[in-house]
């Protein structure tokens, strides 16, 4: 006996009763996702899974890697990521697959050519199965670091405060993936903004370690050799005392109580450079 | 067949705007260039718009501190203009940070900044 | 999906400062198409620009070979740089910052190591220099 015969024999089993078992397998799989989901849709979703693994299985294959399965594949894909999406658990999910065993055995005779035939199908139905789960994982995957990327975008606003004044207010946690954004979100809009002057604003930073202190210290530095000058404030009287408990050097970077002091600071500072570059005739 | 980069004079300010990828002997030359025509010039500023250059490696950033402080020593003030942000990120995480270069955003900026140094350090002078 | 792509290792010699130059193109490439952020390209770049100016300045010449990388799903850039020089006997010194001594090779190894993701040196008095390194993408 080759496995072509055992094929021969699932594509006559899915041929003969494809509405009956369709019909049973929907009613199985709505079963389990106690009506989160359309019968209608769900039916289409099975209805083109049940002819893609006929038309699969037609074509001689029986792994579901084989090219014959291709179709099946990109459809469960497809299925698991609209449940991971939709907020299904991977159980809800994989048994969308795994339920048309359960549909199918009932049919089956005792023969030893079905018993073959029913093994096969439960070994690419296990394996299509697992695809569901890792297709189902990956989504999640995404979303959360998608999510995660939202996260950083909301919590790092760089904005314009005054002419030639950019301002970025530090709320919550810094870590270093988060200041590498700070960073960069701040010497863009020196540019974009023709800023001469930032202000780092860190009210709402809880704690300030030797390392946070690095992560600020490097962006002062960035932005000072683009040309820009940097102003900390918001460094609240706890901070004040770890900076020196710590023995940080926040070195000639001038820090200010609060934000407003920041900005007449700057503005001050905008003024003066204005005045003392002003044009005597000459380009110089 | 070295290519050198042009430093053009617009009154009493040299200007060098680096376009491309340098090879390490084309920033010498530009070093050796610069350092004379500032004494044939007599010029007072130097401007360096390396907005165009995606990369400073130590070499450049070197070579930079270097034109700023020869420059210094002759007379002449030097603004380095139009560092990008990758840019500066990327010194710093390399350990340069041009220390004794006065820098701006870009051209206009750096005009600016070079009249703040004449006037400020040397306001006597003619 | 590493079987997918064949990974295709390109060499360049660096004999000199041309070199150089040519290996900084490459390397914007390759970090280009694995999918690095501007500033990572940035960093890679400048990594390798230090360390091929190293290979043909201390190592009397070699050659910088570039490569794709995958791990974990995520893809990046593999570079090593390789020469029959000298080779560094005090390891410990070379990865020391101390460019501002002037000379030295302080800065374009140990900014190297702190641009990229990984860094391997593997080197010896007498046996030359090959450096690795690797940058992800985020």
């Amino acid at each position: 006996m080759t496995e072509d015969r055992g094929a021969q024999r699932l594509v006559e089993l899915l041929a003969d009763h494809e509405d009956d078992f369709v019909t049973q397998w929907v009613a199985t799989v709505g079963e389990s996702l106690s009506g989160r989901l359309s019968n209608a849709e769900l039916e289409r979703e099975l209805r083109d899974l049940y002819a893609a693994l006929r038309s699969g299985l037609a074509s001689g294959a029986l792994a579901s890697r084989e090219d014959g399965f291709a179709e099946i594949r990109s459809l469960l894909v497809e299925l698991s990521r609209n449940r991971a999406r939709q907020g299904f658990t991977p159980t809800e999910t994989a048994i969308s697959v795994f339920a048309l065993k359960q549909v199918l055995e009932p049919s089956l005779t005792g023969s030893a050519k079905d018993i073959r035939a029913y093994l096969q199908l439960s070994r690419l139905l296990d394996e299509l199965g697992l695809l569901t789960a890792e297709a189902y994982a990956r989504t999640r995957e995404e979303i959360i670091s998608s999510q995660a990327d939202q996260l950083l975008e909301l919590s790092t606003p760089v904005v314009k405060l005054w002419d030639g004044v950019v301002a970025v207010p530090l709320v919550g946690t810094l870590d270093s993936a988060r200041t590498q954004v700070v960073m960069e979100r701040l010497l863009q809009a020196l540019i974009d903004y023709n800023s001469t002057q930032a202000i780092i604003d860190i009210t709402g930073v809880p704690a300030v370690d030797t390392q946070v202190a690095q992560h600020l210290l490097k962006t002062v530095v960035a932005a000072r050799m683009m040309g820009a000058d940097c102003v900390i404030s918001g460094i609240r009287p706890q901070i004040a005392q770890t900076i020196v408990a710590l023995g940080i050097e926040f070195g000639d970077i001038p820090t200010k109580g609060t934000l407003a002091d920041a900005l007449r600071h700057a503005l001050d500072t905008i003024e003066r450079d204005k005045r003392l570059a002003e044009n005597r005739g000459s380009l110089l | 067949m070295t290519d050198r980069v042009p430093v053009l004079q617009i009154g009493d300010v040299l200007l060098v705007s680096i376009q491309v990828d340098l090879e390490d002997r084309t920033v010498l030359d530009l070093q050796d260039d610069l350092s004379k025509r500032i004494v044939d010039t007599g010029a007072r500023g130097v401007v360096i718009d390396i907005s165009a250059l995606e990369i400073v490696d130590s070499f450049v950033g070197r070579m930079l501190a270097t034109v700023a402080a020869i420059s210094r020593v002759l007379g002449a003030e030097t603004v380095v203009v139009g560092m990008r942000p990758a840019v500066a990120i990327t010194l710093v995480e390399l350990g340069l940070t041009l220390g004794g270069v006065r820098t701006a955003l870009n051209l206009e900026a750096g005009l600016a900044a070079l009249r703040r140094a004449v006037h400020t350090e040397r306001p006597d002078r003619a | 999906m590493p079987g997918d792509t064949a990974r295709r290792t390109e060499s360049i010699e660096l004999d000199g400062s041309a070199g150089v130059v040519k290996a900084r193109q490459l390397v914007r490439s390759l970090a280009q198409e694995a999918g690095l952020s501007l500033v990572d390209q940035t960093k890679l770049v400048t990594a390798a620009s230090e360390l091929a100016r190293n290979t043909v300045v201390y190592g009397g010449g070699g050659r910088m070979e570039a490569e794709a990388a995958w791990s974990n799903g995520r893809s990046g850039v593999r570079l090593l740089f390789a020469d029959e020089g000298p080779g560094i006997p005090d390891v410990e010194l070379a990865l020391t910052d101390g460019w501002t001594t002037g000379g030295g090779m302080g800065l374009g190894l140990s900014g190297a190591r702190r641009l990229a993701d990984e860094f391997d040196l593997d080197t010896g008095e007498g046996r030359g220099t090959r450096v690795t390194i690797v940058k992800w993408a985020r």
